[in-house]
This record gives C-alpha cells, structure tokens and sequence, in this order.
C-alpha cells in the first residue's frame, strides 16, 4: 500500500481559483458524466464482452454444428432449417449479459454509496436517471447491433454447401438481425429499470431472470389454452419471433412484440422514475 | 449560510429529527455535536437534499438544495467514506462529477494535489487504505471550491496524523470565510475544532452556542493537588469545609473550596505541595449533562426502561479512547 504524505498549508480555494459559477445544471453535462462513469469501470467492458462471446461465439457452434449435423437432418428439418434464427441463438444467452449490465448501471451506485455523491451533485433526479437510461440505451443498442450483425456474418460462413445460408437481402433476414439488436437494448432498458426499483443488485437480478426464465417454466403448469394465449406475452417468445425469418403461428409478429417489450420497459423506467424522484436516497 | 428551521424527519412512528432549527455561519467551523444515532447524519441528508424532511425545511445559502444552479460550486460534502465506486480510478471519480457542474479537468487535478492523492489518482479507489479514502471524499467536497462545506464523522478511523490534518484543513476552510459544519460525536474532537457547536440528542436542538460559553457553562471546576501527605493534607481540607476525593494516582479532587484557600491551608499545617492546579471537567461530562438534562426535561411519562434505553447512547460516549485528550 502506499502511503501519500499529508500536505499541511491548506489553501483549499486558492491552488487553483475557479472562474465564477455561470449557467445551471445542463441535460449535456450529466450525460457526459454518465458516459465517463459507464466507461470507466470494468464492469461494463466485462459485460459487453461477455455479451459478445455469447452471441458470437455461442452461434458460431450451434451453427458449425447444424451444418455438421445435415446429413443426419430428416426432410422436413431441411425444409424448416432458418440459417438466420440459427446463427442468431447466441442472443438467447446473451440477453442475461445485457440485463446484468443494466442492472449494475443503476445499483453499483446504490451497493457503493455513489448514488450520494451523484445526487449531491445533480438533485435534479429526474435528470439523472434519464441521463443514465440514454446513454446506457445508446451503448446497449450499438454494441448489441455489432454483435448481431457479426454473429450473423460468422455463423453464414460456417455453413458449407449442401447447407443452405443466407444473405442480408433474403426476406426477413435484415429484420431479423437488426430486430434482435434493438430486442437486446430494450431488454437492457428493463432491466435497468428493474434495477432502479429494486437497488439491490442480486435482488435486482433474481427479479430480471424470473421474468425472463421462470415465468415461462410456471406458465407449463397452465391449461394449454392459457398457455397458448399468455407464452406470447413472454419475452423469450417475443424473441423467438424476431430472430426466425419465418412466421410463427403461436407469437405476436416481430415488430409488434418488440412494441411490447418496448412498452415493458416503458413501464418499470416510468415506475423507477417516480420512485427514484420520492425515495430518500 | 445555512439554515434550518423546523426540520423535522420521522420514519414510520420513530422521529430522528424533532423540529430542528439552526442557523450555520461562515467564517468559523460550527460543530454539529450528539450521541450516535442523535439525528446527525439524517439532518445533513436533508440538508443536501439526499433525504426528504417529513416537516420544516433547509435551506444553503437561501434556496433549497434542489434548487442550486450549480449545486457543487456552493455546497460541497464528505457525507460518508464511502460514496465511492470501488472500481473507478480517483481520477475518474471526480472527473465525472466534475463535468456536471461545469468544473475543468485543472481543477480535479489540483484538488488531488490538495489532499495528496496526485499520485495515485489513476489507481482504482477500491485499493485505497480508509484514509485514502476519506482524502478523496475530501477532494470531492472541494471540487467546485464551495463557499458552504459539510463534513458527516470526517476523522472516524482516521489515524492520528490524518485526523490532525482533517482539523488543520477545517481551520483553514473557515478562515477562508467559509461555513464549514462538522459533525462529530467526540466532544474532545469538536472542542480542538469547532468554534460554536450545535448540539442535538434524540433529535433535539438541546444547545447553539460558542464551544468555550459551553464548557464554561456547563462543566465542574475543581481544584487538583498532590502532596506526600495525601491522608493529612484531606483530613485538614476536610476540617475547612471541603468535600476531598482521592484519586488513584495519588492526587487529591477538592471542590468546595477556592484555590487559594487551598494553597492557605496548607501553608499554615506546613503540609508540602507538589501540584495545585484548577481543573475544568472533561467536555464528555459537560456534554453528558446537557444530553441527561435534555432527557430529564422530555421525562414526564417515561418509564425507567424508556429512561435508561435513553441514556444508553449517551453512555457510550465513555468508552471514547480519545477523552482523554480534551483534559
């Protein structure tokens, strides 16, 4: 450990006098600081790593193994094979990288006691918590479309003829690619929010991966029908359906169920804002 | 400048600040002095806007801390040690609340020099001894070179060259012609510091006023002597009408009786002195009068439970290793 050694004459103010105060609290100014803090600790450049490996890496095999497997495919699995939704599987995994960063956006500062210094220096709350969902949001998004796009790309050129592949221009695809990015951001979106309401950073995660895991497993000891009319409600479903470029009968089309999740998310950030502007900090 | 003016915050049926209202000056530290769990650090949250009172209000520098334009270059606070991501360097910890206040990089490297952390602001915080720590809290409460500053408990753990530097940076801040409010629960400490004091117990103002009109008002004078003939000397202190205890030590504690008396006495039974000295009573025992007094006074349907669950935190105040240096 090392020691630094006290400085005795305290001239606090006049080491370097600071021009007059002007101006107020500027939305520019809390977001660049958002930004500083999101990228300055290894949290977020594990997680987003962690985010890539599994999309990337964990499509890449499902795919080199579809295409290994052909052979032993029967008829209708050729005929139902979606190179696209195959080389997208990793996003399932990936979806807990990105909840997990989330989470931690927003309850690190809780676990640490940050959350006093950066109210301290911004009272405004609603400002602080939009600063830190847009630029988390903006993050999530471009980094979750890069790994998208790439694990699409690796996991096409796995697939060797006979195996069919395919392209950005085929129908559905784009979608298909560009939708699970945005899916993955959104989902991010909530579960910051989650973490907001929660601030606690297990508990926030306990909740996160009920929903998106439990929830289905409990929905099987339904009745069918009630099975059938609320599975699409789940985001494992809504993802389902954006990663396939064929229609699905038992899910809400891509678009709209990303609507959805949007509007979950709306939900929990709304529900966070208002208690995050009550709550004593 | 602040001031508080009925602040008030319960939670559930449990009131931790019980209309509280006082006024914190520049130019001089004003302690903020209580038991543990007096309502202390519940009041300075209020204050800077982190806790919502429940009645009453604060205001710095005449407005809410919520509504400061630059609230940073106003107020700054060490509330806790830590108020810190473990992860992130010192730098980048200030840096980032830095940039919401319109504050320049120049400025966050001066105040790492200031407290002496230049070298290893780029360290990861997480690393830092509790004194590193409480030094970086201390460039942040600096950062927008504020004219109010608050320090919650700024020397807990802090070893003894720290907690020398801490009262040496107080000093000088105020001697700068800022408000500087410490908290603190040893007496000893706010009396080596502060210059008025702000007492509170259960909540309460019980005391606001300037720290030497304090030990004055409230402490025991006495009169301390040592003689080779201790016995002799309290039996004829004794026949004077004095009430004489005998110390462990040796000495004697003789109240009731002037210095001078004293001194007179013994020179005409030729008893020989080694010491005659006045003593003041120690600031825990001022202090512990006043908080008894307080609960005495709010006493009229307490039972005896009630009284001695009040008087514990009080107690605790005795075991401080640090008494000793207020005598």
């Amino acid at each position: 450990m090392t020691t630094t050694t006290p400085p005795n004459a305290v001239p606090a103010g006049t080491a370097v006098p600071l021009s007059p105060a002007t101006g107020r609290l500027s939305p520019v100014d809390v977001l660049r600081s958002e930004w500083t803090k999101l990228r300055s600790v290894r949290s977020t450049v594990w997680s987003l790593a962690a985010l890539a490996v599994a999309t990337v890496g964990l499509g890449a095999i499902i795919t080199a193994v579809s295409n290994n497997r052909w052979r032993t495919f029967t008829l209708v699995e050729r005929l139902s094979f979606d190179p696209t939704s195959r080389s997208l599987r990793g996003v399932f995994l990936a979806q807990l990288a990105i909840g997990v960063l989330g989470i931690l956006v927003i309850t690190s500062e809780y676990g640490t006691g940050m959350i006093r210094a950066t109210l301290t220096a911004v009272p405004r709350r609603p400002l602080v918590l939009a600063a830190k969902t847009a630029v988390f949001g903006a993050v999530a998004l471009v980094v979750s479309e890069v790994v998208t796009f790439a694990a699409f790309f690796v996991g096409q050129s796995l697939l060797k003829s006979p195996v069919p592949h395919a392209t950005l221009g085929q129908p559905g695809v784009a979608r298909a690619v560009v939708g699970s990015g945005i899916y993955l951001a959104v989902l991010g979106l909530f579960a910051l929010g989650i973490g907001s309401l929660i601030r606690h950073t297990a508990g926030a995660i306990s909740i996160f991966v009920g929903a998106l895991l439990i929830l289905p497993l409990i929905l099987n000891a339904f009745p069918a029908s009630v099975q059938q009319t609320l599975s699409k409600f789940l985001p494992l479903t809504v993802l389902q359906a954006m990663i396939s470029t064929q229609p699905r009968p038992d899910t809400f089309a891509p678009w709209t169920g990303l609507g959805l999740m949007a509007i979950y998310a709306a939900v929990v950030l709304v529900a966070a804002g208002v208690l995050f502007v009550r709550r004593d900090a | 400048m602040i001031e508080a003016r009925g602040l008030t915050k319960r939670y559930g049926t449990t009131v931790a600040v019980d209309d509280l209202s006082f006024e914190v000056r520049p130019g001089q530290v004003t302690g903020f002095l209580g038991p543990n769990g007096s309502g202390k650090s519940t009041t300075m949250r209020m204050i800077m806007g982190l806790d919502h009172p429940s009645a009453g209000s604060v205001t710095v520098n005449g407005r809410r801390y919520g509504d400061l334009p630059r609230p940073l270059r106003e107020v700054g606070a060490l509330l806790e040690a830590k108020a810190i991501h473990p992860g992130r360097s010192a730098y980048n910890h200030l840096w980032c609340l830095a940039q919401t206040n319109g504050i320049p990089r120049s400025r966050v490297d001066a105040v790492l020099e200031l407290v002496g952390l230049a070298d290893v602001a780029r360290r990861r915080a997480g690393a830092f001894s509790l004194g590193m720590g409480q030094r970086l809290g201390m460039a942040a409460a600096l950062l927008g070179d504020p004219g109010v500053l608050l320090f919650d408990e700024p020397v807990n753990g802090l070893d003894p060259e720290g907690i020398r530097w801490v009262r040496n940076l107080l000093k000088g801040l105020a001697a700068e012609g800022r408000t500087v409010f410490v908290s603190s629960h040893l007496m000893s400490e706010m009396a080596l510091t502060a210059d008025h004091l702000v007492v509170i117990g259960r909540g309460r103002l019980i005391a606001d006023l300037p720290v030497q009109e304090f030990i004055a008002q409230s402490s025991r004078q006495y009169v301390r002597a040592r003689s080779p003939e201790p016995a002799r000397l309290a039996e004829l202190l004794r026949s004077a009408g004095a009430t004489v205890v005998a110390e462990t030590d040796g000495s004697l504690t003789v109240t009731g009786l002037a210095m001078a008396d004293v001194g007179e006495v013994a020179a005409r039974n030729q008893v020989v002195l080694h010491e005659l000295s006045p003593q003041a009573g120690s600031l825990e025992d001022a202090f512990m009068e006043l908080t008894n007094d307080s609960v005495e006074y709010r006493g009229d349907v307490t039972t005896d439970a009630a009284a001695a669950a009040r008087h514990a935190p009080v107690g605790a105040l005795t075991t401080d290793p640090l008494s000793d240096l207020a005598r």
